[in-house]
């Protein structure tokens, strides 16, 4: 339709934040466990703000998160997204005690509410990105 | 050593506030306003001797002021890269420099283009700041910062049962006191109702929730105190002054209590090195990038307890009739969005009297505020004395 449209942002991964992209891309969710005291972290970084090792190994997280809070984007920050407006941006306690914000699926903001179940699921963003996506465990 | 009352604002000046400052440079603007500042302390610019640069995105560098102003012997230049938190973190740092002798007069400048250069929306994209989101985060679609402070709006309203009214009783008062000022973007009135059918930009953030993108500067000029005793304005001491950063600052998603903010840990630190309290204050100038961060800092800042900002702000209580005056000059929302030193220039008239018909009598004892990228949070106490 429009060509001059510019792609959107990309993951931009560092060697350190590599695995966690690549293993969205096979549908896994992996969160940085630290390897020395077993904190888990989130986003993935250096260092572990507990007892300051260096060392970490990855988990897969269980999918299972319940709704913190969202927001509803009506307006075109980015021309990429103009698109899909309206989408739901929700931020999700994880089981394993950190967050994820991703995009609502399979229902809208209204059946949203604090503590909501949600299940965590994989999509393409239609540009060669997985990202991970949220649903209701009991779609609305 | 303690730093309060050792420094003072002694100079305040700005341009005129527009959407479109008709081609002029953010140096231009900054220029005006910084000679302008420097006149009103009743210095003259080779008296200037320190520069903090507030803004980490700003277009114009200290080199470019000493070489327009022609400072000759500038002995004190630093950075204070906290966003809209900035300028009041540089009331800090220039109070500490001439504290500590390093220098007696620094002059601090923030403008900007903002309407007709770069888009403040998209501004952040190149920030450093905004790494772990814009890798995280922007994938999914979440990519100003409407949409990064939204769910921290919300998660209040679910917590608290805030509304979207309470938040437009901010963006009423405001508009009412930016008509006052005269020199403001936005000069119609605004109802409550107009908030309300304003359209939605990132739920529960309606248009009337956000602030504006501006063309204009502002500058002001902080001496030694015991210096500040000679020049020509009546002084307006610096008593009490912190910054404070939130947990997890690199992401909002990830912090704890979502409904806090940096300002919690700076608050009690400033009126402790006052020695005021919340009741003390006359008059209160908030940084208001949204309605939902006044809100949230007139609890972080003990005006209210945490959760009663909505019955806080309704009824008018934010007007100049009311329990606190709050942006008696139209803020970020309705005046300008000069990163909020325009509203140190503002507090600063206020506690001389220079308020025009937005004054708050007998106004003594003011506060001001900065909140910043992901809710590094700024204030500073300031008395007249």
């Amino acid at each position: 339709m429009n060509q001059s449209v510019p792609g959107k942002p990309m993951p931009d991964a560092s060697p350190e934040t590599k695995p966690y992209w690549d293993a969205l891309a096979q549908g896994k969710l992996l969160l940085q466990r630290c390897a020395e005291c077993g904190r888990i972290r989130h986003y993935p970084r250096p260092m572990c703000d507990a007892c300051h090792s260096m060392a970490s190994d990855w988990v897969e997280a269980s999918g299972e998160a319940v709704v913190h809070s969202w927001t509803v984007a009506h307006h075109p920050f980015h021309p990429a997204f103009r698109a899909e407006l309206p989408y739901v941006l929700v931020t999700a306690d994880l089981a394993e005690g950190v967050r994820l914000l991703a995009q609502l699926r399979d229902a809208g903001a209204a059946t949203l509410r604090p503590g909501l179940p949600l299940r965590v699921g994989f999509e393409d963003n239609g540009e060669g990105s997985v990202l991970p996506v949220l649903r209701p465990i009991t779609p609305a | 050593m303690q730093l309060a009352n050792k420094a003072a604002v002694t100079g305040v000046g700005d341009t005129d506030y527009t959407r479109d400052a008709g081609g002029r440079s953010a140096l231009s603007l900054q220029l005006e306003a910084a000679l302008k500042a420097i006149r009103d302390a009743g210095l003259v610019p080779r008296e200037i001797d320190g520069i903090v640069m507030p803004s980490p995105t700003s277009p114009v560098v200290a080199e470019e002021l000493v070489t327009n102003l022609g400072i000759p012997d500038l002995r004190f230049s630093a950075g204070t890269p906290l966003g809209g938190a900035g300028p009041v973190a540089a009331l800090q740092c220039a109070a500490a420099a001439v504290a500590a002798g390093i220098c007696s007069h620094v002059l601090v400048t923030l403008g900007r283009t903002g309407r007709t250069g770069q888009r403040i929306g998209a501004r952040i994209q190149q920030m450093p700041q905004f790494r772990t989101v814009g890798e995280f985060e922007a994938p999914s679609g979440a990519l100003a910062p409407a949409q990064y402070y939204a769910p921290m709006a919300r998660r209040h309203m679910e917590v608290f049962g805030t509304t979207s009214r309470q938040l437009a009783e901010i963006a009423v008062t405001t508009r009412q006191h930016a008509i006052l000022n005269g020199n403001a973007q936005m000069t119609t009135p605004l109802t409550i109702e107009d908030h309300q059918a304003s359209r939605i930009i990132s739920d529960p953030l309606r248009l009337f929730d956000c602030s504006l993108e501006s063309d204009g500067a502002a500058a002001v000029v902080v001496s030694a105190a015991n210096r500040a005793r000679d020049l020509r304005q009546p002084r307006v001491l610096l008593a009490g002054m912190a910054e404070g950063h939130p947990d997890s600052p690199s992401a909002i998603t990830q912090r704890g209590d979502m409904t806090r903010l940096g300002l919690a840990k700076a608050a009690p630190r400033a009126f402790a090195m006052a020695g005021v309290t919340p009741a003390d204050i006359d008059v209160a100038e908030i940084y208001d990038c949204f309605t939902y961060i006044v809100l949230c800092q007139l609890e972080d800042l003990g005006f209210c307890a945490k959760g009663e900002g909505g019955a806080f702000v309704e009824g008018g209580a934010l007007g100049l009739a009311g329990r606190l005056p709050v942006n008696t000059h139209g803020g970020l929302l309705s005046q300008a969005h000069i990163a909020g030193l325009n509203h140190v220039v503002e507090l600063v008239r206020q506690l001389r009297g220079e308020a025009g018909r937005a004054q708050v009598p007998g106004a003594e004892v003011g506060l001001v505020t900065g909140y910043g990228d992901l809710g590094d949070g700024t204030l500073a106490i300031m008395t007249r004395g």
